[in-house]
């Protein structure tokens, strides 16, 4: 595990209150610099009001917390000097065109008014923005503005870079090009600590990924450790005949002695088992009576069930995660 | 598959990987920067400059024309009369909207993200107020070439002329630091509205800007005179007019001082502790 002194992000016991609210309720992170760190959790789990304090926009109610060793409260001039953001809405001005969003930053930043347009081209250049240059923002759509978005926030390469919610609202062909330019950041040494209410986005993105609900962190790990978590794997079974899902599912309940539930697929169930001999044994008590199998498959639980485990939730986005990857 | 073809992974590279930091810029640039914004703004939004220009006219007309004949005797008379307090007037309405654009663009994801920069924070402030100097300015400009046109004459020429318009946006300066407290403090553009409206109407017509002072009952003429826009017109007048300075300038200047040193520090205050 890595010392104190060289973790990305460290924090104790962080506390947000908004009057009687509790949005962030006692947060402990440790984040090694290099990689993605995704934040996993419903609306209102207090992802942005984490993502706000360790960005020293707002100060916490209780606790601690250091970006590379500096505290966002007492060094947060420090500490802007290395992070940057991009919040959930949109972080750039509507009203001024991609080019001129890039060049106040780069202003803002130090560059000279020449420097600050050459950076704000070669940005817009590497994000496929150049043809909309000179148009404003208010006119792009949800993945181009998300990745002006992103540039605007790496005018200078930031150390750590915190992206909230960088895909909500994008079509699959712009998450793709999102997921793409946090690949590309990551390897060329930046650290991402990203929220996502995507299950999916998680385990492609990230290295290590915290589950936070109710403004705490219920579980940590990487997508292999937190698939382990809840302990078992699960069967998904196909009938041929959906019309003996019923007596299917009654057989596997008596022999298993486990809870049995329906897919959506009109023709397949899925059970909870925590391993593979028992897997077959089932596959065998559906033989028995006579009832044909298509396909089945026993794996490790997704993040949905992870979640589902966890909280007693079915997180949002479940429903879709298993897309195209 | 995965990455588009769009954003491949060769062409990014290169621009994300920009680790040098320039010198931190001093807050001087900083809030020139901001002000550039600004100026963008006005260029894509012109519609905003409407209220700096229906307003004045408006106002001239309206005053010069209704009241003139009863109060002067003669509408030129009275607009001699009357335009230094009426642009006075109209730029310090125009004020108003320095706190409602600031609480208006506080609301915005992009101030998050000014405030994450490691900058010298008030400059955002600054610069807005330097970008409102320019739409007082505007509306002066208007006020006056109007003025000009319906027979304002001054004897203080040219220079006395431009001398009380500068008096004045430096007023308005001092003063756009109340409201850009208030807007800090206040949770809604409808609020902030009403309240600047209530401070604002009984401080712009309890004055000398459309009858002289004399002609008011005495109590009313206390209240008048410790009016500080009562002095910035009277200043106004002898400025325009190439008469004597009397004490009013000195009341102008301290009040601008007073405006700045209490409401300066207090937007400060209140921006940085802002969400
Ligand atoms: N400025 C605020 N004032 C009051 N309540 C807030 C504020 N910001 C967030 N909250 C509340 O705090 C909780 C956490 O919000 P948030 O951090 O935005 O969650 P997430 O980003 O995970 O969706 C929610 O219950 C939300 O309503
Ligand atoms: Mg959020």
């Amino acid at each position: 595990m890595a010392t104190s002194s060289s973790l990305a992000i460290e924090a104790h016991g962080l506390v947000k209150l908004f009057g009687s609210v509790r949005a962030v309720d006692g947060i402990d992170l440790a984040v090694p610099p290099g990689g993605v760190y995704g934040f996993l959790g419903p609306n209102g789990a207090g992802k942005t009001t984490t993502i706000r304090m360790l960005a020293t926009l707002l100060p916490p109610d209780a606790g601690t917390a250091k970006v590379f060793g500096q505290c966002v409260v007492r060094e947060a001039k420090a500490v802007r000097s290395r992070v940057s953001l991009t919040g959930q809405f949109a972080s750039v001005d509507e009203d001024l065109t991609g080019i001129e969003n890039l060049v106040l930053l780069a202003r803002l930043l130090g560059h000279s008014w020449s420097q600050a347009r050459a950076r704000g081209m070669e940005l817009l250049e590497a994000f496929g923005l150049s043809e909309a240059a000179a148009r404003q923002v208010k006119t792009y759509s949800g993945g181009m503005r998300r990745r002006l978005d992103i540039a605007a926030s790496i005018v200078v390469t930031p150390d750590l870079i915190f992206l909230d919610e960088p895909t909500s609202g994008l079509d699959p062909h712009s998450r793709n090009e999102v997921w793409g330019i946090v690949r590309a950041l990551v390897a060329q040494g930046t650290t991402v600590l990203l929220t996502t209410q995507h299950l999916e986005e998680a385990d492609h993105l990230a290295d290590r990924i915290g589950i936070i609900d109710r403004g705490k962190i219920i579980a940590e790990g990487t997508a292999g450790e937190l698939k382990t978590l809840s302990g078992s794997g699960s069967l998904h079974v196909r009938l041929r005949d959906p019309g003996c899902r019923v007596e299917a599912m009654a057989l596997l309940g008596r022999h298993l002695g486990v809870p049995v539930t329906p897919e959506s697929d009109p023709a397949g169930l899925s059970t909870r088992l925590d391993d593979t001999e028992r897997a077959s044994a089932a596959l065998d008590v559906l033989a028995a009576a006579g009832i044909q199998v298509v396909s089945f498959s026993f794996g490790l639980p997704s993040l949905d069930e992870v979640f589902l485990s966890l909280t007693g939730n079915q997180a949002e986005g479940g429903a879709n995660s298993g897309g195209a990857t | 598959m995965m990455d588009s073809p769009r954003t491949p992974d060769l062409t990014l590279s290169p621009a994300l990987s920009r680790h040098t930091r320039p010198r931190r810029p001093s807050a001087l640039s900083c809030s020139l920067t901001f002000f550039w914004r600004v100026m963008l703004k006005i260029k894509h939004i012109p519609e905003q400059m409407f209220d700096v220009v229906a307003y004045p006219v408006m106002f001239l007309v309206l005053f010069t024309y209704i009241f003139g004949g009863a109060i002067a005797g003669s509408t030129t008379e009275y607009l001699q009369f009357i335009l230094p307090g009426i642009l006075a007037i109209n730029v310090i309405f125009i004020t108003i909207y320095t706190g409602l654009g600031i609480l208006n663009d506080i609301k915005k994801g992009v101030f998050d993200r000014f405030r994450s920069l490691p900058i010298w924070q008030p400059s955002f402030l600054v610069g807005a107020l330097l970008g409102d100097t320019v739409r007082y300015a505007v509306a002066s400009i208007l006020v006056i070439l109007l003025g000009l046109a319906m027979g304002f004459r001054p004897d203080g020429g040219t220079l006395g002329v431009v001398w009380a318009t500068l008096l004045l946006l430096a007023f308005s300066f001092c003063l756009s630091w109340a409201w850009i407290s208030l807007g800090l403090v206040m949770r809604t553009p409808e609020s902030l509205m009403a309240m600047s409206m209530v401070i604002l109407f009984p401080l712009s017509f309890l004055t000398n800007v459309l009858v002289p002072v004399e002609t008011m009952p005495g109590w009313l003429q206390a209240l008048v005179n410790v009016n500080p826009i009562t002095h910035l017109v009277a200043a106004m007048r002898e400025l325009m007019f190439a008469e004597p300075l009397s004490a009013s300038i000195g009341w102008v200047a301290l009040s601008c001082a007073l405006l700045l040193l209490v409401f300066g520090p207090l937007s400060v205050r209140l921006y940085r502790r802002k969400r």
